[in-house]
């Protein structure tokens, strides 16, 4: 279908919501013209910040009835570009639907509309001794509906789990403006389960109206270790040290040289400047288990050559030990005017090797890279530096991004572990799945999205787009796609 | 041909002459859900540990593995699935334990079978193999049809591998017991799991609640300790039990109903015997009630109901609206075009 004209689209919806929630000139979409990855804007046609579900409803009906695309946003805070506006398109903004809607203690549940943040709901639910445990680093400003979109993270997912393990319920509207609900307040729903598929599906198949979040008691308390290490690979082989033993650490973070000597600079927590890597290990439960199991953790530090060793003796030093790793990028940031972070995961045991082969290929490119990381999970963010302002600059910096991402793949990870792949990794998709993979994936969003409306573009290449990348990129003399025709 | 490759074969076949698999590992649970239709395709055969590191936390195996087997292998780790699926039977498969979903007792804290799933390898309808998720805790590439395939029953494609999350086995387990009426079990079961206590279990029947503690010495002690319970004593056998359905309640063979509801609803009088799991959440009944009352019921409580064992012939699983039901038969059709792949064993329509 030809892409309508913003005066029509512009007249049917005023027909059907009111004016105030429609933003149509490029003054006022500026703000929304992208998202955290902010190299890539865009303007949207016409941007919609509806103040309800019914709202919602009416502005879906009416585009898919014209066959206008719709790009679903709520705090823009997303790092690979997933709410990106489309110039033929119309954004949804979700940020109005903010109410925390129903606090049931006893149930340990929580039900939200898509743009509270995600930290107003721990703050909300704190007097009741519950929280929510996915803490995204930006979880001041991030909203639920995108952390459902995106399936995202934090620092204590090894034991509590991303988001589609805290997730009981999501209201949804289909493209064509039917309600689905996913999940419930029981434990499990009938059918297939349609709830852990909508968790990371990155706006594609439906739009979030609602969520009933899972909460879970506060620990009874929390203590971190930090320790300096003469090497990575001694860091690393201490997290499978420490896993290995039988602890389930609530965090267990890393940072390489460069990331500690930038936090160092930044606001002094108190790291190892002389230390080539830092490891956090995080405990928490009941104060005697911790106890306990923090005195394993401190012997196998010792025993893993661990040159420095801090435990923290109160929650004020926690919390200041955390201020490190928590303003890892920022500090990180500041030594070269821009960053671009990479988010792919790999298995633990992959760490040293992979971080050579980084460390190698930053070289190559003379590019700084600091690793910031869930050592837990495997979960490498390599903040790749660099100077949008130089020519060529960030096109060197994505490049060395998509050969650290490939590095991720060959020793079995994924191109993403919690950012998403939105419009940024895109072309990684390509080398992570083949042609029949990226088609099951295809027909499935069609079974939501048949005029594939929903934040096209998105999460998923074309076979086509694949097609045309392989024949650029081709590995080892092996053609990737070779039955795919070509254009 | 190795086993897969025999697999593969096998369903392109079924594709070509458009003929209707009964997928299948061990048998252990064909009771649930209706009965297979088509022609058999055992897939037991193709079994096998693919890779474990216990330091990883990953297991990967093939699917015609057999459940007790990976209980082993894990156990001299001293790992173990915490979502202690049931087999149901010594046959049983992970493949099966995939296809069908089922948790045991700790599933209300641990998480359930498809929270620890972390990847698939597959035959879809198109008769190709594909993967999706992996051997890694954080992936978000593309949808996740490793957890969708979760509890389908092997009607979207036939599993090959399959990759979990472990965990460490806690280091020591107790068994709390109180005596109280069903309504106050329900309650102390809620209110103590908001609260920083190593729960594991809390199931109730016939006036007892029992309570398990799960993890550190120290941290169980201190729990038991806070909780003043009526007794206290080691029991695996007994937690074993409820999970497989051999505990005195589930004796005998009339209908055996399921309701899955917010773990704090209040008790619901079906006329019949009643044991509470999950601390609330899972509820099994015998009732003579008709079944669109158990459904009703249960729906007015927030959960829904399974017909699980008995009765053959009848509508096992809770209806879907409308609009779910359509999305279930295009989700259906996405992954098997020519409806092959476990015919009429989810649902009565497709």
């Amino acid at each position: 279908m030809d892409s309508i004209s913003k005066a029509l689209l512009l007249k049917e919806l005023n027909a059907v919501v009111p004016s105030e929630i429609l933003l149509d000139t490029d003054e006022a979409m500026r703000p929304f013209e992208c998202d955290g990855l902010s190299v890539y804007r865009k303007l949207p046609l016409l941007v919609a910040l509806p103040e309800d579900t019914e709202q919602i409803r009416k502005i879906l009906v009416t585009c898919h009835r014209l066959g206008v695309p719709v790009v679903t946003r709520g705090a823009g805070t997303g790092l690979s570009g997933g709410a990106l506006p489309i110039e033929s398109g119309l954004l949804l903004v979700l940020t109005r639907l903010d109410r925390i809607l129903h606090i049931d203690p006893l149930n340990r549940t929580a039900r939200v509309q898509p743009g509270v943040r995600n930290l107003a709901v721990s703050e909300a639910v704190a007097v009741h001794g519950l929280y929510y445990a996915p803490d995204p680093s930006s979880q001041i400003a991030c909203s639920i509906g995108g952390n459902v979109a995106e399936n995202s993270g934090g620092v204590h997912c090894l034991k509590y789990g991303l988001t589609v393990h805290n997730v009981m319920e999501v209201r949804l509207l289909t493209i064509e403006g039917e309600e689905l609900v996913l999940g419930g307040e029981a434990l499990d729903a009938p059918g297939f389960d349609l709830l852990a598929l909508l968790n990371g599906s990155e706006g594609m198949l439906g739009v979030i109206t609602e969520v009933l979040l899972r909460l879970l008691p506060l620990p009874e308390t929390a203590r971190i270790a930090l320790a300096g290490f003469a090497s990575i690979e001694a860091a690393a082989a201490t997290v499978g040290a420490i896993i290995g033993a039988g602890i389930v650490p609530a965090g267990l973070e890393m940072m390489d040289r460069l990331s500690v000597e930038a936090v160092e600079a930044f606001n002094s927590p108190g790291y190892p400047r002389d230390a080539e890597a830092v490891l956090l290990c995080e405990l928490d439960g009941g104060e005697a288990e911790v106890a306990e199991q923090m005195e394993s953790v401190r012997h196998i530090l010792e025993t893993h050559g661990a040159t420095s060793i801090t435990v923290s003796a109160s929650e004020a030093e926690r919390l200041r030990l955390w201020q490190g790793r928590k303003n890892a990028f920022p500090a990180v940031g500041r030594s070269r005017p821009d960053y671009y972070s990479m988010d792919g995961t790999i298995p633990r045991r992959e760490l040293p090797r992979v971080l050579a082969q980084i460390s190698d290929a930053s070289g190559r490119y003379g590019l700084p890279v600091a690793n910031v990381f869930h050592a837990g999970d495997g979960n490498l963010h390599p903040l790749i530096l660099y100077d949008a302002n130089r020519e060529g600059e960030l096109d060197l910096a994505e490049k060395l991004g998509a050969e650290i991402l490939t590095m991720c793949i060959e020793a079995g990870g994924t191109v993403t572990g919690e950012h998403g792949v939105g419009m940024e990794k895109i072309d990684s998709m390509c080398e992570q799945f083949d042609a029949a993979e990226l088609e099951q994936f295809h027909a499935l969003k069609n079974a939501f999205d048949p005029d594939g409306l929903l934040n096209p573009g998105k999460a998923v290449p074309t076979l086509h787009r694949c097609a045309e990348l392989g024949a650029m990129h081709v590995h080892g003399g092996k053609l990737p796609f070779p039955d795919i025709p070509r254009f | 041909m190795n086993q897969q490759d025999s697999i593969v074969a096998r369903i392109a076949t079924a594709i070509e002459e458009r003929s209707p698999l009964a997928v299948h590992g061990g048998s252990s649970k064909s009771f649930y859900g209706y009965p297979a239709q088509g022609e058999p395709l055992d897939v037991s055969g193709h079994c096998g540990v693919v890779e474990y590191d216990p330091g990883e936390l990953v297991i990967t195996c093939r699917t015609g593995s057999r459940l007790a087997d990976i209980r082993s292998i894990l156990a001299e780790q001293g790992q173990h699935l915490p979502f202690e699926p049931p087999a149901f039977g010594e046959h049983a498969t992970i493949g099966g334990t995939v296809a069908c979903g089922f948790s045991g007792p700790r599933r209300a804290w641990s998480g359930s079978l498809r929270d620890f799933l972390l990847g698939v390898k597959l035959v879809n309808g198109n008769g190709k193999v594909v993967r999706y998720g992996g051997q890694v805790m954080k992936n978000v590439a593309g949808y996740d049809i490793s957890r969708l395939v979760a509890g389908s029953m092997g009607t979207l494609g036939v599993l090959l591998e399959v990759s979990f999350k472990v965990l460490p086995m806690p280091a020591r387990e107790l068994t709390l017991s109180f005596e109280c009426d069903q309504a106050e079990s329900i309650r102390r079961s809620n209110s103590w799991s908001g609260q920083a206590l190593p729960l594991s279990g809390a199931s109730w029947w016939q006036g007892r609640l029992q309570l398990r503690l799960s993890g550190a010495e120290s941290e169980v002690g201190r729990a038991a300790e806070m909780l003043r319970p009526d007794s206290q004593y080691e029991d695996p056998l007994a937690w074993e039990d409820l999970r497989e359905h051999r505990s005195e309640f589930f004796r005998g063979t009339s209908k055996l109903w399921r309701l899955s509801l917010p773990p704090a609803a209040d008790p619901i009088d079906l006329d019949g015997d009643c044991l509470v799991d999950w601390g609330g959440a899972q509820r099994w009944y015998r009732s003579p009630l008709p079944a669109d009352e158990i459904r009703e019921r249960a729906a007015h409580a927030g959960g829904h109901a399974t017909l699980f064992r008995g009765d053959s012939g009848k509508a096992r699983f809770h209806p879907l609206p409308p609009t779910l039901e359509r999305m279930q038969r295009r989700i259906k059709r996405a992954f098997d075009p020519h409806g092959l792949f476990n015919p009429f064993r989810m649902s009565r329509d497709w």
